[in-house]
């Protein structure tokens, strides 16, 4: 055999091999296997996924990644951070470069149903609103008609927004932009009036001002926009940890149990439901794949939704939102646990 | 070696038993075979990839179809050269696209072509400045990459230039300001219609003209200055008719509004950007290609040329340029190509081309991802093939004819 047909015979030998498909493994498997979490965030955006002066991927969305990595892999710190822009994130979690994808990503019927994405919770219930320079003299989005209006390319909020205008009869310039960081820039330019995104989005964004007095949020919120992690279709194991992760940390909330007690809790506490949820009790954690202690892990890692909130977007931060739809039941809000067992 | 040992081993290579070997030892049957393991190699790479591309959408549960197309986009669009609204389907939207695209291409190239053609000129001027000047200008442009160009001077006229209420104004009609360059809407009146046959009169006026200068050139030397009079003919014969007719036009010149200038036709700061940077970069290399092409041309053809007392521009025009066009248009063509491709940079600075509504929008409204990028491949790939064959029909015309 000479060397042309001895290459032709290896080429034709690993086409063969790759010609079969690849058996289809568990993300949790993959996950355990990889021992990192590989999760979707935003590519910046204050008070839900950035990154600080040290190079540390920070805030609630962050948080909830780490959360998620404490459950599964017993280290919050393993956990590897996709950034992703509103076009890329789908195509990232489908193409299962990411296990999880946390990005402030709202939850619609096209997305649940034909873009095939499993929604597992809704971790903050949020809406459209309008930023726009006091300066402009403008006090309702009613009177937005003419204006120049920056939007993040791909998202919900551009629908949003020109069924708004038409159902408003109003007319408006769009300039879409790819990322909150670019769309910052060119408001803080006046390349556009007005700057729309998710009311949390629009106050994180504005606390990075300097003048941020200087700039309002319209009365104005003109959609639902429910966000949550996503993870894709067909692989409802991993679906049920991501989604129980999140329900263990608004239980925790409920329960009282925080990052520092969990430990102290799992032992002293009499109450039944704690001490299934912390693993002191039933093994609820072997049903799900994962051991007896997942939860507590989930919230001793960044603490319990209540933490995780106020440490990052809380009103004690310069984000400074209010918990409203967010707060617990039990307060009034919509943030509900089904119960463990 | 004898002639017997010779004839030996030739008997004994043809007594071979193996027929396979004995192929692939003759020269002419060895290539044929090689070619059909190579496309039979071809066919089973793609069909693996197409293959695992179905497997992988049923395995997230996708179907592949276009109809998607037919639904309302839903989305609006800021640049639009056909009616759209957001309930528009998102083939309308597609189109919408596409001409954005086929906009900045199509005034790149023309920029790019007059600009490239003007710098390679001077690039070989026996003015040693000027010559430097253009050659440091043609170093730079090309030398940093194009999204760098398109990001620079976006940022230049959203951030340098002032908002539209200071908006920098040339006789109060035309407005430039980081809203983009605003200027007054014509509105035709009732004769307008004449003016306009009376420049297409002009064109066939001046294209007999042209034929009958040449012919009188031809046979008996006499020059006519052709550039002027066409000029004249193309100016004048239009604007005599307006004015007999009363001068039926107007502009409506734009004003502010609360927000914008309204009114006027506003070319916005990403179209701006995109088409000078995409003109600027382009023009650098065309500039290298038309100084390389009169390069080219034997130095023999300007001394013969000058000999007979022809001046300079009359031997460019005449001998030079007709020549070293032979040379200048296979590689222009690519530069066509490569402008149009590049235009794709677009969405960079949120200019609503092809990729950006189709490719972009669409793609994540729908999460029909595999089918868009087939839709976005294919109009790039028509574009592409329809500039090669303009361009091809146009280097056959201006081929060397062999007599």
């Amino acid at each position: 055999m000479n060397k042309v047909s001895f290459a032709l015979a290896a080429v034709a030998a690993a086409a063969l091999t790759l010609g079969a498909p690849a058996a289809k493994a568990g993300t949790l498997e993959d996950v355990k296997k990889r021992g990192v979490l590989n999760c979707i965030v935003n590519t910046g955006l204050p008070g839900f996924s950035y990154t600080d002066k040290s190079g540390r991927w920070k805030g609630f969305d962050a948080d909830m990644c780490r959360s998620v990595a404490a459950a599964v892999l017993g280290d919050g710190e393993k956990v590897k951070f996709i950034p992703a822009t509103g076009k890329t994130r789908f195509t990232l979690l489908n193409s299962k470069e990411g296990d999880v994808l946390i990005r402030n990503t709202t939850w619609t019927f096209v997305r649940d149903v034909d873009v095939k994405l499993n929604y597992v919770h809704t971790t903050y219930y949020d809406g459209q609103g309008f930023l726009i320079r006091k300066s402009k003299g403008v006090k309702s989005a009613k009177e937005l008609g003419g204006a120049t209006i920056c939007i993040q390319t791909g998202t919900t909020t551009e629908l949003n927004l020109a069924d708004y205008f038409r159902a408003n009869n109003m007319k408006y310039k769009p300039v879409p932009i790819e990322s909150n960081e670019e769309a910052r820039k060119n408001y803080l330019a006046d390349r556009c009036d007005v700057y729309t995104t998710d009311a949390s989005g629009l106050a994180a964004t504005r606390a990075t001002f300097d003048d941020a007095d200087k700039h309002i949020v319209l009365p104005e919120i003109i959609s639902k926009e429910p966000l949550g992690p996503v993870v894709r279709h067909g692989d409802d194991q991993w679906a049920d940890i991501v989604r129980w992760t999140i329900y263990a940390l608004i239980a925790g909330e409920e329960h009282g149990i925080t990052a520092a007690n969990a430990d102290k809790m799992a032992s002293s506490s009499n109450n039944p439901n704690v001490k299934r949820l912390l693993g002191s009790e039933g093994d609820l954690g072997k049903m799900i794949g994962l051991d007896k202690q997942w939860a507590r892990r989930a919230i001793q890692a960044q603490g319990n939704y209540e933490e995780i909130f106020e440490r990052n977007v809380g009103l004690k931060t310069p984000v400074g939102l209010a918990r409203g739809l967010n707060a617990h039941y039990l307060d009034g809000g919509l943030q509900y646990s089904p119960p463990f067992r | 070696m004898t002639t017997a040992e010779k004839l030996a081993g030739e008997t004994r290579d043809a007594g071979e038993p193996n027929i396979l070997l004995r192929l692939w030892r003759n020269k002419d049957t060895r290539s044929v075979i090689l070619q059909i393991l190579t496309v039979a190699l071809l066919f089973a790479f793609l069909a693996y990839i197409v293959n695992n591309a179905i497997l992988n959408l049923a395995a997230l549960g996708k179907t592949f179809s276009f109809d998607f197309l037919d639904l309302p986009a839903s989305y609006d669009i800021n640049q639009t050269l056909i009616s759209y609204t957001s309930q528009s389907t998102h083939f309308r939207a597609m189109l919408v696209g596409l001409l954005n695209t086929a906009l900045v291409a199509f005034f790149g190239v023309i920029t790019a072509t007059i600009l490239g053609f003007l710098l390679g000129i001077i690039r070989l001027s026996d003015n040693w400045i000027a010559s430097r000047i253009v050659y440091c200008f043609i170093e730079i442009v090309r030398n940093v990459p194009v999204l760098l160009h398109i990001l620079f001077i976006h940022g230049i006229i959203v951030h340098v230039l002032p908002s539209p209420k200071k908006a920098l104004d040339l006789g109060d009609s035309i407005f430039l300001s980081n809203r983009g360059l605003t200027i007054p809407d014509p509105v035709f009146g009732d004769g307008f219609s004449y003016t306009v046959i009376a420049f297409f009169v002009a064109i066939g006026a001046v294209i007999y003209f042209r034929l009958w200068a040449k012919k009188v050139r031809e046979s008996t030397g006499k020059i006519y200055p052709v550039f002027l009079i066409s000029t004249g003919i193309l100016i004048g014969l239009p604007l005599l008719v307006f004015v007999v007719t009363g001068s039926p036009l107007s502009w409506l010149v734009p004003e502010l509004g609360r927000f914008n200038l309204k009114g006027g036709i506003t070319m916005i700061p990403e179209f701006l950007a995109l088409w000078l940077a995409l003109s600027l970069y382009t023009s650098a290399f065309i500039a290298e290609i038309v100084r390389a092409g009169i390069n080219a041309i034997n130095k023999g053809q300007w001394e013969a040329s000058q000999a007979v007392g022809m001046k300079r521009n009359r031997v460019l025009q005449l001998v030079i340029i007709p020549q070293a066009l032979r040379i200048i248009i296979p590689p222009l063509t690519s530069q066509y190509l490569n402008l149009t491709k590049n235009s794709s940079l677009a969405i960079a600075i949120g200019y609503m081309d092809i990729v950006a509504t189709i490719g972009g929008i669409t793609m994540m409204q729908t999460g029909k991802e595999m089918e868009t990028m087939i839709l976005v491949m294919a109009i790039y790939l028509s574009f592409s093939l329809l500039i090669s064959a303009f361009m091809n029909w146009y280097n056959k015309r201006m081929k060397l004819v062999e007599r």
